[in-house]
């Protein structure tokens, strides 16, 4: 379920800093569903953990939602787990206070969800059961797909002829 | 009494996307090349709340809401 | 390649310049002295630099002396240079003190000549700068052409103990934006030689506030030290006192920079180098962030600012370019526009595409075209003060006075045609060294 939101997120996220934008939205609608987007992510990856840990089936322990690489059960898939709920916690928090923090500092980190969907993609390929059942793999599947191709649309944008040519930004 | 508050725009740190201009049509209004031009500097009181709501959405943080009264909020 | 020439003001036969007399900035001896006055020499001609430091009231005593003077800014800006020390003499933190030598334009030579000829005097002033707003040290950046003089200039110092606070050299980056004063500030902390958008004085957070000003302005205030205020005035106008330099270049015999005093009228001016104004087409005074004027209008001005204000230009950097009547004068701004928006630093959206969106425009009309002089009016207005620097500002003043002075020539275009006898470029738009 997660899996579904986070790419979706990822690709709106990459359109507008492509300066690319579907003809009848304005950019900030763009800006906008990309945070909307985010939050409802972080909405129902906080309700994931809180089920996986309150699921009495394994026992994963509180402390291992943030300190990766501590739950009994399964310890690499879920530390793999933990550790993009920690890069996600940081891009969070950072936009949160993006006004404070300043342009430069808050890019820096937010480069860190190139990361965090990485790493939460292996988490649920080692995690989880029900890989073999229909919808979760077309899920999972069909949004490292959606996933790779942004990410290729994007690479080839910057690399078009027709490129307006890029402004040096401010070195402070 | 709440204090007069200015746009100004960084136009180092601006990238042209526009998104100020689409949310504050009456202030902002974008030249040929897609950078802000400041139309009206003043906000009144009462969008100053949605002015600093348009500051913190522009992608590369270059728009500014500067208090008046001889203290600015970032750079001169 | 052009000579180094002094002011053909003569001294009387037998008698050493005074504290009267024209030059007092270039070497008092005739024209093609090789090389810069060794410190020994620069003491026997101006004496030893007095001392400007000491407590609070005695540095504002000084500075309000400089204030009676009134010099003003010489890199351009006019600005007064009492004021700028008076605001770095009140900072918390001690400042820095920039000397702005690094003159990117191309048409403008002066201070590279000053550097070459009499770096001591200027280093002089730098340091009494120091002194005066309490400074911690000094950095000299000075045009790759003169660096190793001014840098040799200041080893001789340092060994002879001359200075109370350490004296940097750096070499100047090339390219117009380097000398701007943020820039330059910049390119002597971190390297990159890009304006920030933010005034020296103020400092920043990890920056100290800094003073700069243009190396010419700091030889003047070495001489106003060791003599005074109405010393300083004697020559000039009393609005606009002193000596300035000046380059001379273009369709001129004797191209150079010359030690005049303000108010000389521009043709007299002309006549130091060589012309005599009759097959002049046109002038741009001031420099490349001038104004262009006609030639018949402007010979008989007087150079300064007051009058100049006729043709709504000002003496700038202190350039008077010549362009000759059988040159096309909107080719030469087509050429200058280019090098312009092409020199930009690259930083702010309305200078990068907005100087070459005009540039291109003046181009095509330049080739044999209408020129759109509504859209080109519109750009000249929106890229005004929308940039980090000033740079698109001075541009757009250089070009408004074209589509001014050259509407004749436009309108030829329009029909194909054009006035000129020459194609070949008059206007520098490489940086050149002149020896």
């Amino acid at each position: 379920m997660v899996e579904g939101e986070g790419p979706v997120d990822v690709q709106v996220g990459r359109t507008d800093r492509a300066g690319w934008a579907p003809r009848r939205w304005p950019r900030f609608v763009v800006a906008e569903l990309h945070r909307t987007l985010s939050l409802f992510a972080v909405a129902l990856l906080g309700l994931h953990v809180v089920t996986a840990i309150a699921d009495p089936y394994v026992t994963i322990g509180w402390a291992a939602t943030v300190i990766p690489f501590l739950s009994p059960y399964r310890t690499l898939a879920v530390g793999l787990g933990t550790l993009a709920v920690d890069l996600g916690a940081a891009v969070l928090l950072t936009s949160v206070v993006r006004g404070r923090l300043g342009f430069r500092a808050w890019r820096a980190v937010h480069w860190l969800a190139y990361l965090a969907w990485p790493t939460a993609f292996l988490h649920a390929l080692r995690a989880g059961g029900d890989l073999h059942t229909g919808w979760v793999a077309v899920i999972v599947w069909g949004s490292a797909a959606a996933t790779a191709a942004a990410v290729a649309a994007r690479l080839a944008s910057r690399s078009r002829p027709g490129a307006r040519p890029v402004l040096r930004g401010a070195s402070r | 009494m709440t204090r007069p508050a200015r746009l100004a725009v960084d136009l180092i740190a601006c990238d042209g996307r526009g998104l100020c201009a689409e949310l504050l049509p009456g202030f902002i209004r974008l030249d040929d090349w897609g950078f802000p031009v400041i139309s009206c500097r003043d906000v009144p009181a009462e969008l100053h709340a949605e002015a600093a709501a348009v500051v913190l959405l522009c992608p590369r943080l270059a728009l500014r809401l500067e208090r008046a009264q001889g203290r600015d909020a970032g750079r001169e | 390649m052009t000579t180094l020439q002094s002011a053909c003001l003569p001294a009387p036969a037998g008698s050493v310049p005074g504290p009267d007399a024209l030059p007092r900035l270039l070497p008092a001896a005739a024209a093609d002295r090789a090389g810069p006055a060794s410190l020994r020499e620069h003491l026997a001609r101006h004496g030893t630099r007095p001392s400007c430091a000491g407590d609070w009231r005695r540095r504002q005593q000084l500075i309000d002396e400089v204030g009676r003077a009134n010099l003003t800014g010489r890199g351009g800006a006019a600005f007064p240079a009492a004021v700028k020390l008076r605001a770095l003499a009140e900072t918390a933190r001690p400042p820095l003190v920039v000397a702005n030598g690094v003159e990117g334009e191309p048409a403008s030579a002066k201070d590279k000549v000053l550097l070459g000829s009499a770096p001591h005097l200027v280093l002089d002033g730098a340091v009494c700068a120091a002194e005066l707003t309490g400074a911690s040290d000094v950095v000299i950046v000075a045009h790759r052409a003169v660096w190793e003089t001014v840098r040799e200039a200041a080893d001789q110092r340092r060994r002879a103990r001359c200075d109370p606070v350490p004296v940097r050299v750096r070499a100047a980056a090339a390219g117009f934006t380097a000398g701007e004063a943020s820039a330059v500030v910049h390119w002597a902390e971190r390297g990159i030689p890009a304006p920030t958008g933010r005034p020296p004085r103020l400092g920043g957070p990890g920056r100290r506030p800094a003073l700069v000003q243009n190396v010419e302005t700091l030889a003047h205030l070495a001489l106003i030290m060791r003599h005074d205020a109405s010393w300083f005035r004697s020559a000039g106008t009393p609005a606009e006192p002193g000596t300035r330099l000046v380059t001379l270049l273009g369709a001129v015999r004797h191209p150079g920079v010359y030690e005049v005093e303000p108010g000389m009228p521009v043709g007299d001016m002309l006549k130091l180098a060589g012309s005599d104004g009759t097959a002049l087409g046109a002038l741009l005074i001031g420099g490349y962030f001038g104004t262009w004027a006609d030639a018949a209008d402007a010979l008989s001005l007087p150079f300064s600012a007051a009058g100049l204000a006729p043709v709504g230009a000002s003496p700038g950097v202190g350039v008077v370019a010549a362009v000759p009547a059988t040159a096309c004068g909107l080719a030469e701004t087509a050429r200058l526009t280019r090098y312009l928006a092409d020199s930009s630093a690259g930083q702010c959206g309305p200078c990068v595409f907005g100087l070459d969106a005009i540039a291109r425009e003046l181009e095509r009309a330049a080739a044999g075209a209408s020129c759109e002089l509504t859209r080109v009016r519109r750009w000249l207005g929106d890229v005004t003060g929308r940039g980090a620097c000033r740079h698109p500002d001075g541009t757009a003043l250089m070009v408004a006075s074209a589509l001014r002075v050259f509407r004749a020539e436009i309108e030829r275009h329009a029909r194909g045609w054009c006035g000129a006898t020459e194609t070949v470029g008059v206007l520098p738009v490489r940086d050149q060294v002149f020896p």
